[in-house]
This record gives structure tokens, sequence and C-alpha cells, in this order.
């Protein structure tokens, strides 16, 4: 098992570089803006640009710019600095962390508890109108825009211009350790809206999955016992929840690399939201940054899976 | 047989299942009784009927949404009358059940002592740990080796054989008084299936149950079964007692059955001869005797005419759904005893041929 973790883990550093070859290639080589020309104001002097590609290092060989990049990461976990604020892109994204990790846990709680819940129901009663209410909900659910959700519920909800001024609305986020019910009634809008399209998808996969695991041999055993329904119904849902926790923990590392339009709906200082203006001002070591942030996410979240694979399936085994 | 009252009691039993393409009649209409202690052999091929009854007296297709009439009385009480709530006390407590295929029979993500103290748990106010100690217990008395080592490992580390054991011994967690064993041995190697046949029959020696033994394999009944019922298209189409059944059967499904299968002592060129044709379908089973279709020996009115289960003459425990006449049939069975084809048979006994 250990032998397997580190070979894991190995061959994610490896990903790990590619991804940050990738991301060199994609912001230098193809035609964006120039960072030294965005910085040097209207009607800058060829000089000047110059002088400012020296001090951001743009002057040097590409392979000599990725191996200083490699090298700072991997030897001291420096990202660099931001072309604009000077800041170091590592502290840029610890200060971003929180918001994002807040919105992604809080939002896969409430989707697994609620998807998985209507999921189960549905299952049960399949064909009944509970049934049929559900999973057509679900789908509405999933073919609505999440940006365009997140407005509505702005107009609905939102203490500035909602309708029912209720819950406090975009741009109110604050930190959980700053002020824990401020944290957190700014951010149950935020939750439902991201958490409402990946309901929908576990719902109707909880659905399919349980009602086939209730038609299993074992489910009937489990009956012939003399087992009480509710017993029974958890025997199927133990081995329905399988295939789902796998996709669960490959959406929670996606979304720790930032949920972009949950973020800038709601103005969240999250990964994601920083992810986007770096891109748009080719600000490339925070672009770096957060790409190498949420590769490294998706990449660790894998890992997770499969470990606890092992333990979610005990005829599975790692060797 | 016993002059006890029968434990379990089918009267008219009647299963059918709307689906798509009409309604299915699993079950048509079938009488039986099994006594304390004895062991009943239900055989037929594959959708005769004879696991959905089964399935009806443990109240295992209520939820499929069959329609059910007729009567199952257990120690005298209808169990198709009883609330689900009820059913399910008497479900794996007094009437337990062993399924065919042990490996898609256990959950495969628990471990198998889990699977057996929930057994206990299900109908036993007892501790964890003393349902453990049962399930170590149990594991022993179906002869697994190492049982308190083996009750902590999951079902995909028991071979076949075992496994069917572990089944066994979840079905007798509660020392039911019934137990249905449906195919129990059709899943395992041959050499497995003596053993585990062996392990019943030990097992009903000892805590005194009554078993209803389903298969389709007469091999099996004939080491195991006291009486045996023939199913045919979700009817008895026969049934008496194991010895009479093997020695005078009457009805002609019975003798394709056991012209069926192969024996020891049986001449080395003697045929086995199949029966022909398949099963019949249970939405539009054929008219009159449903076993006309396939009968060589059917008459042109057979088709027309539906066989009540009769006993035969000078026979009261015997009985036949059969529209040939009592003494024909014991002709033709000796005809066939010498080794005739059916054909060979019919003219032997002046019969014209099947008139299909």
């Amino acid at each position: 098992m250990l032998r397997y973790i580190i070979r894991r883990l190995l061959i994610g550093v490896l990903i790990l570089v590619i991804v940050c070859a990738l991301t060199f290639v994609f912001f230098r080589v193809l035609p964006t803006g120039n960072p030294a020309l965005l910085r040097a104001g209207r009607d800058p002097q060829k000089n000047l640009i110059k002088e400012i590609e020296g001090v951001l290092g743009l002057n040097k060989p590409l392979i000599v710019q990725f191996w200083d990049y490699l090298k700072e990461f991997f030897l001291h976990f420096n990202l660099g600095y931001s072309y604009y604020s000077q800041e170091s892109v590592r502290s840029l994204i610890a200060e971003r962390l929180p918001a994002t990790l807040s919105l992604t846990i809080g939002a896969a709680v409430l989707w697994v508890l609620g998807g998985l819940s209507v999921g189960i129901i549905s299952a049960l009663r399949r064909h009944t109108i509970v049934d049929r209410l559900s999973m057509g909900s679900a789908l509405l659910l999933l073919s609505v825009p999440e940006f365009w959700l997140g407005f509505v519920f702005l107009l609905l909800f939102a203490n500035d211009i909602g309708k029912l001024k209720i819950l406090p609305g975009a741009g109110s986020y604050v930190g959980l350790t700053y002020d824990p019910w401020k944290w957190f009634t700014s951010m149950i809008m935020p939750w439902i809206v991201l958490a409402a399209g990946s309901a929908a998808v576990y719902a109707r996969l909880m659905r399919s999955s349980l009602s086939e695991t209730m038609r299993e041999d074992y489910i009937r055993t489990a009956r012939a016992k003399g087992l009480p329904e509710r017993a029974v119904v958890r025997q199927g849902v133990r081995s329905a929840i399988n295939p789902i926790f796998t996709l669960l923990g490959l959406e929670i590392g996606v979304l720790l690399g930032g949920a972009v339009l949950v973020e800038t709906v709601f103005n969240i200082p999250g990964i994601g939201v920083e992810n986007f203006k770096a891109i748009q001002s080719s600000d490339f070591p925070v672009v770096q940054g957060t790409v190498l942030l949420a590769s490294a996410f998706i990449i660790v979240a894998n890992i997770v899976v499969d470990i606890a694979y092992a333990y979610l399936d005990p005829r599975v085994r790692y060797s | 047989m016993s002059a006890a009252e029968p434990l379990l009691r089918v009267e008219d039993l009647r299963v059918e299942f709307p689906s798509e393409d009409g309604v299915v009649h699993a079950v048509d209409g079938i009488t039986y009784q099994v006594f304390p202690g004895r062991t009943l052999g239900i055989v037929g091929e594959s959708g005769s009927g004879k696991t959905v009854s089964s399935l009806t007296a443990l109240g295992l297709t209520r939820r499929q949404g069959a329609r059910i009439s007729g009567r199952i009385l257990f120690e005298g009480q209808d169990l198709l009358t009883l609330s689900e709530d009820s059913m399910r006390a008497i479900r794996g407590n007094d009437i337990a059940m062993v399924f065919q295929d042990p490996l898609s029979s256990l959950h495969p993500l628990y471990k198998v002592g889990r699977q057996l103290t929930e057994a206990v748990r299900a109908h036993r106010d007892v501790s964890k740990s003393a349902a453990r100690e049962r399930a170590i217990e149990l594991l022993g008395l179906v002869g697994i080796p190492d049982p308190s080592g083996r009750v902590d490992q999951y079902p995909h580390e028991f071979s076949g054989g075992m496994r069917q054991r572990v089944m066994i011994a979840m079905a007798l967690a509660n020392e039911p008084k019934l137990l249905f064993a449906d195919e129990p041995t059709t899943a395992l190697d041959v050499t497995v299936q003596a053993q585990i046949l062996a392990l019943m029959e030990r097992l009903q020696r000892e805590l005194g149950m009554a078993i209803v033994i389903i298969t389709h394999d007469l091999g099996v009944v004939a080491e195991m079964a006291d009486e045996i019922a023939v199913m045919y298209a979700g009817r008895i189409v026969e049934t008496t007692s194991a010895a009479r059944l093997f020695a005078s059967p009457e009805h002609p499904y019975t003798w394709g059955l056991l012209k069926s299968i192969p024996r020891l002592d049986s001449l080395r060129d003697e045929d086995l001869v199949p029966i022909p044709g398949t099963p019949p379908s249970l939405i539009n089973p054929p008219s009159g005797c449903h076993f006309h279709p396939r009968c060589p020996y059917a008459q042109p009115d057979h088709s027309r005419i539906d066989p009540a289960l009769e006993p035969v003459p000078d026979e009261p425990t015997h009985h036949v759904a059969c529209l040939l006449e009592s003494d024909v049939r014991r002709r033709l069975w000796e005809q066939l005893g010498e080794g005739k084809t059916p054909e060979q048979a019919l003219v032997g006994v002046g019969l014209p041929g099947a008139a299909t």
C-alpha cells in the first residue's frame, strides 16, 4: 500500500511538471498580451519596455525561464511574484484559498446530502409522482447555468437588491475566523447555487445506482433474513455509493482549483476569481500558480479516491 | 407418511405477475404439504414456478407486484393474510431460505461475520459479542475450518462451496422449523454438491427441521427428498414419495426427466432421451394439458381437456395430472423401462401416434 502511494505521488509530481510546461507554452508562446507592454503605461518608450522585460526576466530564453521557475518551486516552494502587485503568488494563494475551500466544502456537503437523499427516495419510489417530480427538477437544475441561478438568487434574496432581503448579497464574504456567523450567512447562497447542479447529477446517479443494487440477489437474502426494510435499504445504499464516491473526489478536486462562475457572481475572493483576473491581465506567475494549485488538487483527489476505494470495496487490492 | 399435522400446507396457490406483455401465470394453483422433519423435493425446469412458489411462502414476491391467491398455512396460520411486519418476524426465524448462487447472494462489501450476526440480531435481542459467538458457532456447525478466523473475512475470500456453507449457516442462524433450499447445489462443482447435500442432511437430523428442496436435478432429490412434487408450467403434475416416483412414475413429463439423466446402472449404449421442445410461455400457456405440445403420447382431445391432479388407483398418496388411463401409463412406463423409444412404446400399447 505504502509503495503504491509513493508511486502515485511521484507520478503526480511528474504530471505537475508537465502542467507547468504546458502553461508556460500556452501563455508565453501563444499570442497573449505582453505583460511588459501592459505595465509600461500609455505610449511607452521601446527601452522602457525592454527594461521592464529585464526586471520580469522575460528577456531570458524560455527554457531558462522554465528551469528557474521549476527550481524555485521545487526547492523553495516559491511560485514567483505577481507582475502587477509584486505580491508573492504563494501568499496570494494562501490568502485566497480559505474562501474557495469554504465555498467548495460547504457546497459539497450540501449536494451530497441533498442529491443522495433525493436519489434514494426516487429509487425506492420509482415511477411515482415523488420520483417524477424530483427527477424533473433535477433535470431542470442541470440545465440551468450557474451564473444565471446565482443572479436569480441575488435578485430574490440578497439584502441589497433582492425582493426578500434576507441574506447577505454579493461581496459580503468574510473569513470564518473573523466572524463565523457572518461567514456562514454570506456563504448560504453561494453554497446552494454551486451545489444545485451537482446535487442534480448525484440524485440521478444515486437513483440509477440504487435501483440497480436493490435488484441484487444479496438484497433478496437480506430480506429473507427478516431484516427490517430500513436495514435492507442501507445494504443497497452501501453498494450504490461506491461509484458516486469516485465522482465526488474528482469534483471536489476540480472545484478546489476555483469555482470561477460562482465566485465571480457572488464576488467571493477565491482562487477562481484570482485566476480569471490574472489571465485577463497576462499576470503569468499568478496564472501559473493557480493552475498548478488546481492540478495539484485534482492529482491529490485522484490518489485519495483510489486509496479510499480500497477501504470502500474489500475486493480492491493495490500491490 | 407421518401422522402429524403438516408444518406447511400450501393450498391452491396462484401467483401472477402483471407484465407489459400480459399476465405471467408463474404459479397456477398448486397444493402441497411439508411435514415436520421431512424433506419435500420440488422438481421442474426453469420457469416452472418452483422458485416463485417458495419466495411467495416467504412473502418475498409481494413487493414485486405479484397477485397472490390461495392459502399458505404455516403451523395453521395463513401467511398470506399476515402483515409485512409479522411476515418479517417469521422470515429468517421460523422459515429460512438458501439461494442458488452463493456469491451473488452474499453482500460483497460486508464481512461474513456481520452478515451472520445481523441474521441473528434481526430476531434475537442479543449483544453484538453474543451474536458474534453465535456466528462463529454457526460457521463451525456447517463445517468451515477455523471459524473464528474466517468470521472476519469477506465473501470473495471463500470458495464456492464454502460460500454456500455460509449461506446455510445464515439460514440456520435462528434454527428455523422450515428451510427452503432453492437449487442449493446448482452453482457448485459436482464433488462439492455432494458435500453440501450431506451437510444439509446432517443438519436436518441434528436440528429436526423440515426442508423443501427446489431443483431441476432429480439426482439431488433422489438423495434427499422423502416426497417429491414435479412441477410443469406453474402446476404440480405428479407428486408421491421419492421411492415411488423413481420406481413407478406416472406422468410422461416425469418419464422425460428420468430418461434425460444419465444413470450409472443403465446400459452403456442406452441413449439419453431429451424432452423435445422448450418450456411453455407462462403468459399464454398451452390449452388443455399444458404439457401436450411436448408430450409424445398426447391424444387429440388432450389439447382441450385440462387434467386435474388425481390419486392414482390403489395409491392414495400418489397423485398425477395426466389424461392417459392409468393402466396405459403403467404399460408405457414398462415399455420405456425395456429401453424402447416413446414411439415404439406407443405402438407397444396400441395407441395412435402423438397428435401434435
